[in-house]
């Protein structure tokens, strides 16, 4: 530890192991810590042991769940969809050597009091229960502009501009219900609220199109997964940072950041040891996570919300999915009365995340009121009997300040969404701010390992 | 038709006792005298070929220094066919470290992982502190293989190399036999594969 580092790095959540890993390769010189005995932050994914160590310490796993090195459980349920942005970081560093990957079997949407498959393009719409016949044809005729559309091309827009009219007046104009809006905003656009109705419509029209291809890439769902769970990544791209000379130091107490008379970094202390670097990158839960942190008394981090996350294991698929082995179903906010959509992500033993027969099931949502596990009731009735539950609210911190004037750049907590792609601006909104130039994927030709 | 396998191979050990260097000696036949810690490649690749034709291709992880401060991911081990625990036999200490890991592969990697144990720096036989003897006696207590090596001059690295080799096909399960995918360890892959690019039209939709 008596090196200079140009930054040290501190957690290792998915977040901060790509950064890592990118800042490795370009060269820079890279002293990664957590205080924690395993890898992934809050993205980790536990053992049976480590999930009870962590929710019930005086109790022991139950001996019918089977083998502990079977279990690899979320602590955040998201998926990587499959034609996002995340993919692509997985592709140009070339971790996909150290994953394999699988489909999730399917997406539904909660509607009216049952869930049904999200329909992906017009062929499907009409085929869908969701709608009514009529509903069925305007919601065809909406498919088609979203697949027609051409920016060069004027009468592909029917009259709209995806930049100014709003999403409100795209519905309006193919005249779909309420109902249809929720799930193709909810759970194609993947909007956690109504917000994005009253704005220009080309976000909602660029998440609707990721959606589709996501979809029509590999065919069963738009999303892939890691086999052994989540916490994978992370330890892919620690693996690349190592390759390229990353440092890793795991169950290192962090006790001090270190900080000059201006404030600007200096190092990080852990017991009687300081190590020095230029700039530091850490999660939320290493600065203060709230409060205010050390001799500074500077509030670094704030509260923005918080979630909450039922990890449930059943002994059944979920009812209503035709017994798939994984599946997300979204219940948008309206349906239940809510702001804020529930979302149910569910994974088993095909990923390699739990002994056969057992289903790992995650409701989750943003939490609204006093009684946070009340408001995931209409997730948990979906499942069938629990055979057990994990329940956690969290916060979600966001950052003051852009780490620009004293060198100290924080990373945000994972937020409700059920898929990486806010995770990603965040590696590029991080790396923009430390190295003062945008985070550029070059693109690279593929190469077929002999 | 001659067989062929391919196998994930993981090295450990204590830092310094030479992994990197016999990978080198292993895949390149190189040595280098003043070589620092791991800096370099995902994994290298090597093929043994049998007596019998049968060619064993192992695709061999590095710890890239990640073993230094108790920091390896359990990734590593993950569908490992074997593991090649080195030591350093000028240096007793080793040996112990060496035992760690080996109770950790027990605990943490396949029950059917073939492990081999390798006293390195033969080359330095005048310091020697483990002898022969010794861990050859607790190789055959814990069911492992156990060799000699020097990654500097050559001697004894590529023995233990072809005596895995030999091994691995006789254990290995079914689904590992034949693997044909480059990447994956073991089992062929049966998952989607990222980098190809989608079979279906560009558009948006496959309509």
């Amino acid at each position: 530890m008596d090196e200079d580092y140009d930054v040290i790095v501190l957690g290792t959540g998915l977040t901060e192991c790509i950064l890592s890993g990118l800042l490795s390769v370009e060269g820079k010189k890279v002293l990664h810590m957590d205080r924690n005995d395993y890898y992934g932050g809050d993205s980790a994914s536990l053992n049976l042991t480590q999930l009870y160590r962590k929710f019930r310490p005086d109790k022991a796993p139950p001996a019918e769940l089977g083998r502990d090195r079977d279990y690899a459980i979320d602590l955040i349920p998201k998926f990587i969809i499959a034609s996002g942005e995340l993919t692509k970081i997985l592709v140009h560093t070339e971790v996909t050597r150290y994953l394999e990957f699988k489909q999730i079997a399917g997406s539904y949407v909660y509607r009216d009091g049952r869930i049904s498959k999200v329909p992906s393009n017009e062929m499907e719409a009409v085929r869908s229960p969701l709608m009514g016949l009529f509903e069925k044809r305007r919601a065809k005729k909406f498919f088609e502009f979203l697949q027609g559309w051409k920016d060069e091309d004027p009468a592909t827009h029917q009259g709209l501009d995806l930049d100014r009219d709003t999403m409100k007046t795209v519905f309006e104009k193919f005249g779909l219900e309420p109902g249809t809006q929720d799930f193709i905003g909810h759970a194609m656009a993947l909007y956690l609220d109504d917000d994005y109705i009253t704005k220009p419509a080309r976000p909602a029209y660029d998440r609707i199109i990721l959606y589709t291809s996501s979809m029509a890439r590999y065919g069963k769902s738009p999303y892939i997964y890691p086999l052994y769970g989540l916490g994978e990544l992370p330890q892919a791209f620690a693996r690349l940072s190592a390759i390229y000379g990353g440092t890793y130091m795991l169950d290192k107490p962090i006790d001090e950041i270190v900080t000059d008379a201006s404030g600007k970094f200096v190092g990080v202390r852990s017991g009687g040891e300081t190590v020095k670097a230029k700039q530091v990158i850490g999660d939320p839960s290493y600065f203060g996570a709230g409060q205010a942190a050390g001799g500074s008394g500077k509030v670094r981090v704030v509260e923005e919300g918080r979630v909450i996350r039922a990890i449930c294991f059943l002994k059944h698929p979920i009812p209503g999915t035709d017994d798939l082995d994984s599946c997300q179903i979204i219940i948008p906010q309206n349906q239940v009365n809510r702001r804020n959509d529930i979302y149910i992500a569910m994974v088993s033993s095909t990923h390699n995340v739990c002994a056969k027969d057992v289903y790992v099931a995650i409701v989750s949502t943003i939490v609204e009121t006093d009684i946070p596990e009340k408001e995931i009731v209409p997730g948990l009735q979906l499942l069938g009997p629990i055979y057990d539950k994990f329940v956690s609210v969290t916060p979600i911190f966001t950052p003051t300040s852009d780490g620009k004037s004293d060198n100290i750049f924080i990373t945000r907590s994972y937020d409700a969404t059920s898929h990486f792609e806010t995770v990603v601006q965040d590696v590029e909104d991080v790396w923009k701010r430390i190295m003062e130039k945008d985070l550029v994927l070059k693109k690279r030709d593929l190469e077929v390992q002999e | 038709m001659s067989k062929q396998y391919q196998f994930k191979l993981v090295l450990l050990g204590e830092s310094a006792v030479g992994k990197s260097s016999l990978v080198l000696r292993f895949v390149k036949d190189q040595f280098d005298d003043y070589r620092e810690s791991t800096i370099g490649a995902a994994f290298l690749t090597q093929t043994v070929t049998l007596e019998d034709q049968t060619s064993v291709k192992f695709e061999i992880w590095d710890t890239a220094g990640q073993e230094r401060y108790k920091s390896l991911a359990p990734m590593y081990y993950r569908n490992a066919n074997c593991a090649v625990v080195v030591y350093d036999i000028t240096q007793s200490a080793s040996l112990e470290k060496a035992r760690t890991w080996i109770r950790e592969l027990q605990r943490q990697a396949d029950p059917n992982i073939v492990i081999a144990l390798c006293g390195n720096k033969t080359d330095l036989a005048a310091r020697r502190q483990v002898t022969q003897e010794e861990a050859k006696k607790y190789a055959e207590e814990e069911g492992l293989m156990w060799g000699e090596t020097s990654a500097k001059t050559g001697e004894g690295v590529n023995d233990i190399f072809t005596a895995i080799a030999k091994k691995l096909p006789l254990i290995a399960p079914p689904s590992a036999r034949g693997a044909t995918r480059g990447a994956a360890g073991a089992p062929a892959r049966t998952g989607v594969d990222l980098n190809k690019q989608p079979v279906a039209q560009n558009e948006p939709c496959n309509c």
